[in-house]
């Protein structure tokens, strides 16, 4: 399989301390090349290589060029950039990559979005396990703002911009957009209801613009591709590179960049190491938590977001679980679920009361007790939870349960009887 | 607003010039409420915000001490109770647990080194062993995160004594 480096390219390059050895090796010459361009043509330019939101959430996969100039389109003053450095599916952990190994890549990025959509503010969301990395950033915003990168009347241009970095406390829904604007302000991240959308009326009610972090890097690369690298990279409608974190039962888990169309088992044996002492594949669960599962007969799947969705999984978040054969569908689906009961953030009733009666059910299930009629029941409280929960909490937190009973019908088999 | 409840517990100066040293480096902005708290409450030496505290902490910043208290209880990184000198946090997602024996020797070790039960606390009040969700280090399982910290890669019983014994 190829090896590509585009989103990674500056891993290990330059000192991540130092905006002068970033700048050495070309940094913010992306910036100098945006502010010369029409912000339209920027976001034309991510739209043609039909960037999608690499955040995960389903909604969130149209193309990252559109939602920029949505969010130019938007009327309003003091707009907002908010980088999305909440990386708290499990399994993710591409994020902590991109932030560690190429912080100032990423201010460049936030700056450029922001002169895209006509901000005033970005702000970096990170969550509070990756407190390690404040120091990092803090730093760089200081050293960027000092070079006239950021700040009043940017490279001389008349474009006024700062970034504020705020940190989560343990809250996985604060990776929700509305939880995390919550949170930013200064309140417990609970979720609201839309609309009114993020895209009108965000952060502090000002227009938002909301951005993963991996989304966002992809920018001042692209900017900077004149030979088309990123392009010439995918297969079909998924162009280009993508970057996704293997982990479980994995000999090398890590993150990895990869083209789109690598397939899966390239992932596992090949980069990942394959798994561990040869053991077989129970199954693998795509996209963290929230994440559909799959069984072997994934491997030969290539990974695109048509592939993958054909096979009933999604590329998500990026995260690749692999559990082997002494992990049974059940355990991990008790595994995944007591994540979900501890993680719900209790507001709304079908997803604090739903993820603890599938809890109950899947213990029960566990003893052996449960009857036809209960598994029954989870299937009909999995669906109401994804018709009815306030945020994409509830929505997805059923996602494994509901992919699992169709992938393995044999679990959920109870009492002779097929639920 | 809240003069009365912070005369009740007055503060001594030393720790009132340690927190409004976190509040000027956040220029007191009261939306950066959480990582003050979270910076605040490791002033503490059981890594939590004492009632008194989070008093003290919505005047100076001017706001309802309902939010203060909101926060503390929402967020599962704060604290409004006592922890222990060393909360020992294991992740207790699928991604870590998966690999079983690994996972199973680090808990039992550790419930055995500090003979305590997930959730309890040593009686000198130095070590609690608590289940958090992910923490973002799936690839360097099986870890735990002390203060902070990340541990990785504990495979075996002698890297597990020996962090314990890390910890002054």
């Amino acid at each position: 399989m190829e090896n590509v480096s585009f989103l990674t390219k500056n891993f290990g390059k330059y000192d991540t301390n130092a905006i002068g050895s970033y700048v050495k090796i070309g940094g913010f010459s992306a910036l100098k090349k945006a502010l010369d361009l029409e912000p339209l043509s920027i976001s034309d330019l991510i739209a043609s290589v039909k960037v999608k939101g690499r955040g995960g959430a389903e909604y969130d996969m149209y193309d990252m060029g559109r939602k920029l100039s949505q969010a130019r389109a938007v009327k309003g003053e003091r707009k907002v950039v908010i980088c999305n450095a909440d990386e708290g599916e499990t399994t993710t952990f591409k994020d902590r990559e991109l932030i560690k190994n190429d912080p100032f890549n990423l201010i460049e990025a936030i700056i450029i979005a922001g002169y895209v959509v006509g901000a005033t503010d970005g702000y970096i969301y990170m969550r509070a396990e990756y407190a390690c990395f404040r120091p990092l950033l803090l730093n760089a915003i200081r050293q960027a703002k000092s070079c006239g990168f950021l700040g009043e009347k940017i490279l001389g241009k008349n474009f006024n911009f700062n970034i504020h970095l705020y940190s989560g406390a343990g809250a996985y829904v604060c990776g929700e957009g509305t939880a995390l604007i919550r949170s930013i302000e200064g309140r417990a991240g609970r979720p609201r209801m839309k609309p009114p959308f993020i895209k009108q009326s965000g952060v502090f009610a000002r227009p938002t613009c909301l951005c993963n972090v991996e989304s966002l890097s992809i920018v001042p690369h692209l900017l900077l591709d004149e030979q088309q690298v990123y392009a010439s990279c995918g297969m079909g409608d998924s162009i280009g590179t993508k970057m996704i974190s293997v982990a479980g039962n994995v000999n090398r888990p890590g993150v990895f960049e990869i083209p789109f169309g690598t397939t899966v088992r390239e992932i596992i044996y090949e980069l990942a190491g394959g798994v561990q002492k040869n053991r077989h594949i129970r199954l693998i669960q795509f996209g963290g938590a929230s994440g559909k599962v799959a069984d072997e007969s994934i491997l030969d799947t290539p990974y695109t977001y048509e592939d993958l969705r054909a096979a009933g999984v999604m590329v998500g978040s990026g995260g690749i679980l692999v559990i082997d054969e002494r992990t049974s569908v059940l355990d991990f689906l008790r595994m995944n679920q007591e994540f979900f009961s501890e993680e719900s953030c209790g507001q709304c009733t079908p997803c604090r009361e739903g993820n603890l009666h599938i809890k109950l059910i899947l213990d029960k299930m566990a003893e052996g007790k449960a009857t036809a009629e209960d598994v029954k029941l989870m299937c009909k409280i999995a669906r109401v939870m994804s018709m009815s929960s306030l945020c994409g909490l509830g929505e997805t937190a059923q996602n494994s349960l509901l992919s699992a009973m169709e992938v393995f019908p044999e679990t959920f088999e109870v009492g002779g009887a097929e639920a | 607003m809240f003069n009365a409840l912070t005369k009740d517990y007055p503060l001594s100066t030393e720790l009132q010039g340690k927190i409004d040293l976190v509040l000027e480096s956040h220029g007191y902005d009261p939306t950066q409420i959480v990582e003050i708290l979270l910076e605040v409450q490791d002033l503490d030496e059981r890594h939590y915000v004492p009632e008194p505290t989070a008093y003290y902490l919505a005047e100076k910043l001017n706001v309802p001490i309902t939010n203060i208290f909101d926060c503390l209880s929402f967020y599962a990184q704060l604290s409004d109770k006592p922890r222990a000198k060393y909360p020992i946090q294991i992740c207790n997602s699928p991604a870590c647990r998966v690999n079983v024996i690994d996972t199973k020797r680090l808990l039992s070790t550790l419930e055995r080194l500090l003979d305590i039960k997930i959730g309890e606390t040593t009686y000198d009040g130095r070590f609690t062993l608590e289940t958090i969700s992910c923490f973002g280090a799936c690839d360097r399982a099986p870890a735990v995160r002390i203060n902070g910290q990340v541990y990785d890669h504990l495979d075996t019983q002698e890297k597990i004594e020996a962090l314990l014994r890390s910890l002054p």
